[in-house]
């Protein structure tokens, strides 16, 4: 195993950076990461495999800006750096900070796509993280999440912007300075927490499955308020939506990367776009950091546990003394905090929020994340969260390009001619034809997710033992 | 507007209400009684409403052309569409069955999130499925019932009620199968065995009952009842999307928790008190709020009925309050 990894890793290397525009030698790179942190072997080859890919990938992102399976790729090592056992703590900090840092920052300052995925990536790992702690650690069935993000993209996006001049007198006309987007992210953590306790309240006195319908119940009354309250006093603008929402300053930090030579890399004078792009990408890492180390507190805290407990059986927690309402409802707050202070970046980034973007279709695109990932797992969301996006906004666009560059050449495939393909058929539009297939498919295949929880791994083992020995019904 | 004003559309509103209310409570049959059997929200019954819908659309547009129809009475066309929208649905509503939720079952696992987010997602799947599907056929997602003079011509009722032949239709045909549903359930042998199934799946295994094909029967009466559904509410409104199922669907199934989910009366009763609700805050709101709230909230008035209701009444109207095994 070992030569032969190190041997294809070496060789798709050298064929990568001798045609680097070519998408073959591109698929053998990303086959080598898969080779690498899945084939057995010892952990400081292991270690070294991954960081001498990196620095390739990296490269040739830098040789190629448009070479997406490249990032990809750099996705991989990332993913395979935090996740595989065994790699020493080191090993793991040091390749993280160099992609997340480095890497990608070099990339996407070429093209900024690039940062623009990590953002979506990290906005959804939030919004996943969030609704993880709710389904995934409590076991409570929430089907209507957009709406916590929904609370905390408006939260910034009426005061943030000329909106709430329209229904407070004498507000300032272009709403407040960018730079209070700081301080409005906090205030979107608490409006989202509350709106999670209201909800809950009433919701969470339910039982499991018409918790569910009430949840999507409510998610869609937030969004049929959102959605109609242009009157009688304009609070949201109703389906217009609101824009523009002011952004912070990136005055600051277009300077550094003026300091550090940064122009030489994008080509040409760093204007506020690509320091946006930074910026947010930035602000979104610093929030998922912030999150991630909440959820893993918290996860081992003794609310987690009196979660998990609750999740496993409600009647069982109830007896050893866990009060069930004050639990859910915690659960309920701390997933609707975590969407919250993400609605409130989504909504600067966008500098527009309207209903659109919290439909019941959003809210199961996270649940997506969740399952696809591991329930209960919180490398799990995250990965979950990374490899839906990237499908989603990546790998189908460009299936969609593809067939689109067939149906004009007129290129004919197995004996079908692919002009005479119907436009109509556009991979791109069907999402929900995806989400729903990942659903199903773990569900029937593997309900614990891409990475398991272990408990989680552990009791669904338990349950098909059972059912092999004909315990089960 | 004056209070008379207000009292005098109220007939009318109220033959609305009745109109959706019936079809509310056809498809609240069928997330009641597979509620009953399997103890799951079946989301994806919503989809298989819309597809009654969508195949009642095709007959009419097949057999009904103006040009040359197959079949040139809008009646017969009718009963043509209905008897393919059932037919096709219950397949459907089996098929999805069979390939979605019998592997779960066989699995054993006892986590119900699993089921349900299956079920979600084959709700997602159909959904996309004919959006395909229709894009190919009709080259948009939008498609519209054919309507016919003789189905639109209205009739005078007393106090100044108007009604049209595809209202009679619509309330003749749901009352007609929901008798029959009555009937099956509590008359056959059939019926017997699904009630038995729902009680208790394992006792009724006992019995030489095959629950899978009591689960699978179910399945499909449940579906043909949402096929037929689904082309009364094609009549009544006639646009159809693949998304226009989401909506009344999750509506109906409100209905069978109003009325107490698993119960079959329940559900009809369930759906006729939800399409009144409905239509009467659709109507009043706007007037009662001087226009500031107007119709786009009657859905929210829905929901908000649903909360309420659970929050007093968990076993909704007709339930039986059960207390939970340890």
């Amino acid at each position: 195993m070992l030569p032969f990894t190190v041997a294809f890793t070496a060789l798709s290397m050298l064929g990568a950076f001798l045609a680097p525009e070519n998408g073959l030698t591109n698929l053998a790179m990303l086959l080598s990461v898969g080779l690498v942190s899945l084939g057995r072997l010892p952990t400081a080859w292991r270690s070294g495999l991954l960081a001498a890919l990196a620095l390739a990938l990296t490269l040739l992102l830098r040789l190629n800006p448009d070479d997406k399976l490249a990032f990809y790729g750099l996705l991989g090592v990332l993913v395979a750096a935090f996740l595989l056992p065994n790699l020493s703590r080191l090993v793991r900090i040091a390749l993280g900070v160099a992609i997340l840092f480095i890497a990608v920052p070099i990339a996407g300052l070429t093209n900024s796509f690039l940062f623009e995925l990590g953002i979506q990536i990290g906005i959804f790992a939030a919004l996943a993280l969030g609704l993880n702690v709710v389904v995934g650690q409590a076991g409570l069935l929430d089907l209507g999440f957009a709406a916590f993000f929904a609370i905390g993209a408006y939260t910034w996006g009426i005061f943030g912007s000329p909106q709430a001049a329209q229904f407070i007198p004498g507000y300032p006309s272009e709403g407040l300075p960018g730079n209070y987007l700081y301080l409005f992210m906090a205030l979107a953590v608490i409006t989202a927490a509350i709106t999670g306790v209201l909800i809950g309240l009433p919701a969470l006195r339910l039982r499991g499955d018409y918790l569910a319908i009430v949840t999507l119940g409510l998610g869609e009354v937030v969004r049929v308020f959102a959605n109609n309250l242009d009157k009688p006093l304009n609070i949201t603008n109703g389906p217009q939506g609101i824009t523009p929402v002011n952004r912070p300053e990136v005055g600051p930090l277009a300077e550094f990367l003026r300091a550090i030579g940064a122009e030489r890399l994008y080509g040409r004078p760093i204007d506020e776009s690509i320091a946006y792009a930074f910026f947010f990408y930035l602000l979104v890492l610093l929030v998922i950091g912030i999150v991630v180390l909440v959820n893993i507190r918290l996860a081992n805290s003794r609310f987690g546990r009196a979660w998990v407990a609750i999740r496993e059986d409600e009647i069982a927690a109830k007896a050893m003394g866990i009060p069930l309402l004050p639990t859910k409802l915690l659960a309920f707050a701390t997933g609707a905090a975590f969407s919250g202070a993400m609605g409130a970046i989504f909504a600067a980034k966008q500098t527009f929020v309207s209903p659109e973007s919290f439909t019941l279709q959003a809210s199961i695109n996270i649940l997506a994340f969740v399952i696809l990932g591991g329930m209960g797992s919180i490398g799990g969301a995250v990965v979950g969260a990374a490899a839906v996006t990237v499908l989603n906004i990546g790998i189908l666009k460009d299936f969609s390009d593809l067939l689109n560059t067939w149906r004009q050449t007129g290129v004919t495939i197995l004996g079908y001619n692919m002009a005479n393909l119907p436009p109509q058929l556009n991979p791109a539009k069907y999402e929900r034809l995806v989400f729903g297939l990942i659903l199903i498919l773990m569900m029937i295949f593997r309900p614990e997710g891409l990475i398991p929880e272990q408990r989680h791994r552990a009791e669904l083992q338990e349950a098909r033992q059972e059912a092999k020995e004909g315990g089960g019904k | 507007m004056t209070v008379a004003d207000l009292f005098a559309i109220l007939p009318q509103t109220l033959l609305e209400g009745l109109l959706l209310g019936f079809v509310y409570a056809m498809v609240a049959l069928g997330y009641t009684m597979v509620y009953g059997v399997l103890g799951l929200i079946n989301f994806a019954h919503s989809e298989v409403f819309m597809i009654g819908a969508v195949i009642g659309l095709e007959v009419f547009r097949f057999w009904g052309n103006p040009e040359s129809p197959v079949i040139a009475n809008p009646f017969l066309l009718l009963l043509v569409a209905l008897i393919f929208a059932a037919v096709g649905s219950g397949i459907m509503a089996v098929l999805v069955e069979r390939f979605a939720y019998r592997p779960l079952r066989k699995r054993g696992s006892k986590n119900i999130l699993v089921p349900m987010i299956t079920a979600i997602g084959v709700s997602f799947l159909l959904q996309d499925l004919t959006r395909i599907y229709a894009a190919l056929r009709h080259n948009e997602f939008n498609m519209q019932y054919r309507t016919y003079d003789a189905l639109n011509q209205t009739f005078e009722l007393p106090f100044q009620t108007i009604i049209q032949v595809k209202g009679i239709i619509i309330i003749v045909v749901s009352i007609l199968m929901l008798i029959g549903l009555t009937y099956l359930v509590n008359r056959t042998k059939l019926g017997k065995a699904i009630r038995a199934v729902s009680q208790d799946m394992q006792t009724a295994s006992l019995m030489g009952i095959n629950p899978d094909v009591i689960i699978s029967r179910t399945f499909l009466i449940g579906g043909s009842l949402g096929g037929v559904a689904g082309v009364l509410f094609g009549l009544l409104y006639t646009n159809v999307t693949p998304y226009s199922g989401v909506l009344p669907g999750l509506k109906a199934f409100t209905s069978a928790v109003l009325g107490g989910i698993g119960n079959i009366p329940g559900a009809m009763v369930g759906g006729l008190i939800l399409g009144q609700l409905e239509t009467l805050s659709g109507t009043y709101l706007p007037f009662l709020t001087n226009g500031n709230f107007g119709t786009e909230y009657k859905d929210v008035f829905a929901f908000l009925t649903l909360v309420l209701l659970l929050l007093f009444r968990p076993q909704g109207i007709f339930g039986q309050n059960v207390s939970e095994k340890v």
